[in-house]
């Protein structure tokens, strides 16, 4: 890391360029150059002109972490409850589609009185809705066994955006639901042509067709053109590209819904359509790989829940002996990642911190032990547990490995 | 308050409510023809609604096995290096909450055999998505299945049979029973 760091400062007034604009040369012709990554002093030299496409300062590189299926956010990089649309984490089971706004269609039918296909342009005719919430992927903690492990290698499966679009229940008034209808599926265009059955009153309470994120269209990567939206659900069944929907008396019964996305628990059950993302947090700072001095520190974090509001985070800085409320960011929505922040004094020694949230269910959420306890250690997706962050006498701040047993 | 303020008054709020009242029907979007929605509604019940006509055997299931899954999965199903399929539900096996090692395949997890069916002619194989026949996923469906001993070398799958089959996992499965609050952790 400070090898790194050291690198790039050499590379500092140097011939290093981070990013291309295009700015008017003296004949009046557009031209691209490059921002340097600092002048020698800014008050001395005229900047780049405005330009079609923001950039990121050269100085700032927050990633994704891509693994052959999946990438993460990198939550230690950011500071609000917005994740920057190009950091949302992915989750895809054949890749991102190529789709053609312009040939786009959803089809809707089944249990219906008008089976209906509308284009792109049919959906952003309706009513719109803009909400903001988290999208978390089910699988999203990954046993770490080491310390060297940051807030995006723990819990990188979950990322927040603005979503516009129509709400499912403007779409089901359309087309005329049996009430006999209690299921539907929601298929994507991808390569895996991806399905998973959802209940239809989940339709009629929140569900979402959002074509925009953070105020522009969707990124290829988070469903383009269209993706369903069910805020608080476990993340595959928000299933992107959407392409179909069928409304029937059951469930499918899916690949995903089956051997993926269940879940053993006591007594050699498999737990299915485990929907609901609980409430969990994250200290995302100080986190590994910080450096901390002496002093006031203010730890902050993320938390969230699928069954509502967060209603308090508590925050302990003594392995989760004592526990002190911690200061929420406004807003504080629903089903939504909130930021929090608490004051804390680092007097030199040794110390593990951690957070906790409770949603407004009064659900407390649980150490990995709790979790363990209560379904078996055979046990996969929907782990939520309490993350402890060690504080080493040198500042070193790294990650407390949890033995899974 | 004069008489045209309150007729004024009781106009506006006749408009609005004109304005913003939904609709029962925006009209939008196209009827779908019966021909479409035959031709990308693909999707099969666990009970068999939506297989197709057609059947595959063993023996034909284990030549395209061998030509189109083989690479990813193993000669046998077990070597991968992707996704294991073949694993047989034992007796003495220990149940997958106390066995965080214990492979899920086919033949001790999946509950019921039409998932096989509908995902293999969805999404498989990875290199060539929905590029079988439905004789060819009926075929490598019932390979798939005598792998995992859950019918005879001799066996035919078709619509009919596919549903019969009867998945030892299915027993297992129980629906989400958590429910926040302050109970105790499910």
């Amino acid at each position: 890391m400070s090898q790194k760091m050291t690198r790039r400062r050499l590379l500092l007034g140097g011939a290093a360029t981070a990013a291309v604009v295009l700015v008017k040369s003296s004949f009046g012709k557009m031209v691209q150059t490059g921002i340097p990554e600092a002048a020698i002093d800014p008050t001395k030299q005229v900047g780049p002109l405005p330009g079609v496409l923001g950039t990121r300062s050269p100085f700032e590189h927050p990633q994704r972490k891509p693994s052959l299926t999946s990438s993460q956010t990198p939550l230690q990089d950011l500071y609000g409850m917005i994740t920057p649309s190009d950091l949302h984490f992915e989750r895809h089971h054949a890749g991102v589609p190529a789709i053609d706004p312009n040939s786009y269609e959803l089809m809707i039918h089944g249990m219906v009185d008008r089976p209906t296909v509308f284009s792109l342009a049919d959906l952003k005719r309706f009513p719109s809705v803009s909400r903001i919430c988290f999208i978390e992927c089910s699988g999203n903690f990954r046993k770490p066994d080491k310390e060297n492990v940051t807030p995006q290698d723990i819990c990188g499966l979950t990322s927040q955006s603005e979503w516009t679009g129509v709400m499912l229940s403007t779409l089901f008034r359309e087309v005329g639901i049996n009430p006999k209808a209690t299921w539907f599926l929601a298929e994507g265009s991808d390569a895996a042509v991806m399905t998973r059955s959802i209940p239809v009153s989940k339709g009629w309470e929140d569900a979402m067709i959002v074509y925009a994120q953070n105020g522009e269209a969707i990124r290829p990567q988070q469903g383009y053109p269209a993706r369903l939206l069910l805020p608080g659900w476990e993340g595959n069944t928000s299933v992107k590209w959407i392409r179909r929907i069928e409304l029937s008396d059951g469930p499918f019964m899916t690949r995903e819904e089956t051997s993926k996305y269940t879940e053993p628990v006591k007594d050699g059950k498999i737990r299915q359509f485990s929907f609901t993302m609980d409430a969990r947090s994250i200290i995302t700072y100080p986190a590994y790989p910080a450096q901390l001095q002496k002093g006031w520190v203010e730890i902050r974090g993320l938390a969230w829940s699928g069954r509502g509001k967060v209603q308090k985070v508590e925050i302990s800085t003594d392995a989760g002996k004592t526990w002190n409320a911690a200061r929420l960011q406004e807003p504080v929505l629903d089903k939504a990642h909130t930021y929090f922040r608490y004051l804390w004094q680092w007097n030199g020694d040794t110390a593990a911190i951690m957070s906790r949230a409770i949603d407004e269910t009064g659900y407390v959420q649980p150490v990995l032990q709790e979790l363990i306890a209560a379904r078996g250690i055979g046990t996969g997706y929907h782990l939520n547990p309490v993350t402890a962050w060690l504080i080493k006498r040198d500042g070193q701040v790294v990650y407390s490995p949890e033995k899974w047993k | 308050m004069p008489f045209w303020a309150c007729v004024a008054g009781t106009l506006m709020i006749a408009c609005e409510r004109r304005n913003t009242a939904m609709p029962e029907h925006f009209g939008y979007g196209r009827p779908a023809t019966e021909k479409e929605i035959a031709a990308k509604a693909i999707a099969i019940h666990p009970d068999g609604k939506g297989l197709p006509a057609g059947s595959g055997t063993v023996q034909d299931g284990a030549l395209i096995y061998a030509a189109k899954c083989a690479a990813c999965h193993g000669a046998t199903g077990v070597e991968g290096p992707y996704n294991i399929l073949v694993a047989p539900d034992t007796i003495d096996a220990p149940p997958f909450d106390q066995a965080p090692k214990r492979v899920k395949a086919i033949g001790n997890y999946w509950p019921y055999a039409t998932t096989i069916f509908d995902y293999v002619r969805r999404a498989m194989p990875f290199n060539a998505p929905g590029s079988l026949s439905d004789n060819e996923v009926y075929s490598i469906t019932a390979w798939l299945l005598h792998a995992n001993k859950l019918i005879d070398a001799n066996a035919v799958i078709n619509a009919k049979t596919l549903p019969a089959v009867v998945m030892p996992a299915r027993k297992y499965y129980v629906t989400d029973n958590r429910k926040g609050g302050e109970g105790p952790y499910e």
